[in-house]
């Protein structure tokens, strides 16, 4: 284990809000009459359906697959009859088909573990399984984690890091699951590394989470080539690029894909889940999820069934203590405010936060003071202020030749801000505005 | 602890919900936390000044944010802006512009001091962040510019207000220990040089401001007169007289009027030392560190250009 606290310049310290949920072990969620799967809850291509009305269904049997390179089939979670295929708009704010299926309660799996070693497959059997489970990535992004481990044959990869950092506040799901199954963690990595053929392995944790360090550390002894990185406490310490920073002390800029430079990197629960896709031979179709905030009753690191309801889980964690003022899917720095309680959960959403009344009030904004704040915590080095200044002033070009496209969305800026500036919503349309140019052209 | 929760089901959803974008959660820092952070940290050299120079200089300072806060609320009134009275930066500008005077000057004087600060130098600009030189500075130039006489009629410490010169412009030689405590005749603001570290450490603290511009404004202050013929025994006289504690503090580390940018800043701060020895050493002026901040204001735009950094992994290893 690497005792200095590796990091990378800029960044946020903020109060975390994890202790809501950080002793909490993972605790099985609802067992509910129907779930609603959504055939797009990835990056990239949607779904087709391949059961129809009527179809008995098993847990963990693949009930949606698209031809395209990027996409990720997706499974029953349920064990019953397909009811249904509906429109719905995800919690992504995605329109997609989705599929409803009624359980029986039985839960009866529908699929077998591999029974063989793993140390032994091809890498393409391993992204083969991979695929078949459907697992995207479980940071909150949701992209296919097949075509991320499919090596190019061009590239060379050195090195796979495993992004433990969770950086987003109130989140502890990833936390959770390193220190109840680190060694699913560490083989998960292990066999990222051999469908690479990387010879290093890194899994980085921030320093808050000592048990999981420790947990993790003790498993990662029993296999050669990986490496426990502990990591500052700092936002956004989990950005693949600040990462790679932090761990390797290499900067990326974001015009280039980190495998061209012999990197890759995936999220700590994405790792799990590829140890159970490639040894148990289990499809992404449940997720730990981390119920929390000021209004709910009773907060909880949940294992849900992806398609159970929003509501149906808030109502699994004692509903509310106060009347909620905003729902959040994903962190409070980079997840999304939803508008209903009806939308199913995703495969890739790692929090649901209720915010009580107060907290959901918009700030007052008030004049920019130039205290350059947003300035010394932008990871990425920009001058948040002028990029807003200029995009509230619609000089897009302006902002472009400050490299405003160079901006990762972190919110940091945002978040420091003591005149409470929409910077990140400012430089985010200026973003858009841009990118529409540049396709008319 | 036997409140029953609300349950989900019986919740009306319509329109209770907040969504806005990301991110969802804001630091509790405020601009006007920040204010009155200076306002505090300029109570011990506000003190000091009272101490040294008698009520006066305390009724000088009310006057003067009194001004301050009044043009700022009238201007804003006749031009149908929001007031932004509340956020204290007219507070702190008040208190700075009576820093900046002798105790001596008529009420009516540093009254248009702060006047001429808030109206012409901020709200003409646009009010709060884009005033594109420190308002305090500008008003001590303009009262310099018209009554001069009155803004260099200072007193000695003490009951007896004799008029005398600073030891700057060669007054009277006072030993270093009084210098730094304060007991020798300056602005009412500039005495105390360790009431206003004081006032500075709390800054830093607080991380209001930071070390960077104050650090190497007054080090190349004494570097700079050092090389231009200032023997070293007296260079930390030149450290304690006059207004280049209060100056490199509470003035050049002003957010709206220095750089952005850390490199920004050292550039800004560098140039601020070089000016103030060279108006000290060869300017008819005994005091150098108002024109100096000022004129390095006016350079921040370009400072900023050149200083922008480079994005994140640019120009490095591709």
């Amino acid at each position: 284990m690497d005792s200095r606290e590796l990091t990378f310049k800029g960044g946020v310290h903020m109060h975390d809000f994890k202790e809501l949920t950080n002793k909490y072990s993972i605790e099985t969620g609802p067992n509910v009459e129907t779930v609603t799967i959504a055939l797009h809850q990835h990056t990239g291509a949607p779904c087709e359906p391949l059961v129809k009305i009527g179809d008995e269904v098993k847990v963990g049997q693949k009930i949606g697959d698209a031809d395209a390179t990027i996409t990720a089939p997706v499974h029953s979670s349920v064990s019953g009859v397909v009811k249904q295929i509906v429109e719905i708009t995800t919690v992504s704010g995605v329109k997609t088909k989705a599929i409803v299926i009624e359980s029986d309660g039985k839960n009866e799996i529908g699929y077998e573990p591999y029974n063989d070693d793993y140390t032994k497959l091809e890498p393409k059997e391993i992204v083969r399984r991979v695929r078949e489970a459907g697992i995207v990535g479980l940071g909150g992004a949701g992209f296919p984690t097949h075509v991320k481990i499919n090596k190019n044959p061009k590239d060379t990869i050195n090195h796979v890091l495993v992004n433990g950092a969770e950086c987003e506040p109130y989140l502890t799901g990833d936390q959770v699951t390193m220190e109840e199954y680190p060694e699913k963690v560490v083989i998960g990595l292990d066999i990222v590394m051999k469908a690479m053929g990387a010879p290093n392995g890194y899994i980085g944790i921030e320093n808050n989470k000592p048990e999981a360090i420790k947990r993790v550390s003790e498993e990662a002894k029993k296999l050669s080539g990986i490496k426990v990185s502990v990591l500052k406490t700092k936002y956004p310490q989990g950005d693949q690029r600040r990462l790679i920073d932090s761990i390797l002390g290499m900067k990326m800029p974001s015009s280039l894909r980190s495998t061209e430079e012999g990197v890759q990197v995936i999220n700590s629960s994405t790792a799990a889940a590829i140890y159970d896709a490639v040894i148990l031979g289990k499809p992404l179709y449940e997720k730990v999820v981390t119920v929390t905030g000021s209004a709910i009753a009773n907060p909880k690191n949940l294992l849900v069934k992806v398609g159970t309801s929003l509501k149906e889980v808030l109502e699994y964690c004692g509903g509310f203590k106060e009347e909620p003022g905003k729902i959040i899917i994903g962190g409070p720095m980079m997840g999304e405010a939803q508008f209903t309680i009806d939308s199913p959960t995703l495969k890739a959403n790692g929090g649901i936060i209720v915010m009580n009344k107060e907290e959901a009030k918009p700030p007052v904004i008030t004049a920019c003071i130039k205290c350059g704040k947003c300035v010394d915590v932008c990871p990425v080095y920009l001058m948040p202020l002028y990029l807003q200044q200029n995009v509230l002033n619609n000089r897009f070009e302006e902002a472009e030749k400050l490299n405003i496209m160079d901006c990762i969305e972190c919110g940091s800026c945002s978040y420091v801000c003591p005149s409470k500036r929409p910077l990140v919503e400012a430089i985010r349309h200026g973003k858009r505005e841009l990118r529409a140019a540049s396709t008319k052209k | 602890m036997d409140k029953e929760n609300i349950k989900v089901s019986e919740t009306n959803f319509d329109n209770i919900l907040t969504v806005s974008a990301t991110p969802h959660i804001r630091s509790s820092e405020t601009s006007s936390r920040i204010m009155l952070d200076v306002v505090i940290a300029l109570v011990p050299a506000l003190i000091a000044g009272t101490y040294f120079f008698g009520l006066r200089a305390l009724m000088l300072v009310l006057v003067s944010v009194a001004a301050a806060v009044l043009s700022e609320f009238v201007f804003q009134k006749i031009t149908k802006k929001e007031s932004t009275i509340t956020d204290l930066s007219a507070v702190v500008t008040g208190i700075l512009v009576a820093f900046n005077v002798p105790s001596t000057l008529p009420f009516y004087m540093v009254a248009f001091g702060s006047f001429f600060a808030i109206v012409v130098v901020k709200q003409l600009f646009g009010g709060i962040g884009s005033n594109f030189m420190n308002p305090a500075l500008a008003a001590r130039a303009a009262l310099m510019a018209s009554w001069p006489k009155e803004m260099a009629n200072f007193v000695a410490p003490g009951a007896d207000a004799i008029s005398t010169a600073t030891p700057l412009s060669g007054g009277e030689a006072v030993t270093l220990m009084d210098a730094f405590i304060g007991k020798m005749p300056g602005t009412i603001g500039e005495v105390s040089a360790i009431c206003l570290l004081i006032g500075a450490a709390y800054l830093l603290v607080r991380k209001v401001i930071s070390i960077r511009i104050p650090l190497v404004y007054i080090l190349s202050t004494v570097v700079f007169l050092f090389a231009f013929g200032i023997p070293a025994n007296k260079l930390l006289d030149q450290v304690l007289y006059g207004g280049l504690i209060l100056g490199a503090f509470f003035m050049a580390t002003d957010y709206v009027t220095a750089p952005v940018s850390k490199k920004g800043q050292v550039i800004f701060a560098l140039g601020c030392g070089l000016i103030t020895a060279a108006i000290r050493m060869f300017g008819s002026l005994p005091e150098g560190v108002s024109y100096s901040i000022l004129v390095m204001n006016v350079a921040t735009p370009l400072i900023e250009k050149f200083t922008t950094p480079k994005a994140y992994g640019k120009g490095g290893k591709k």
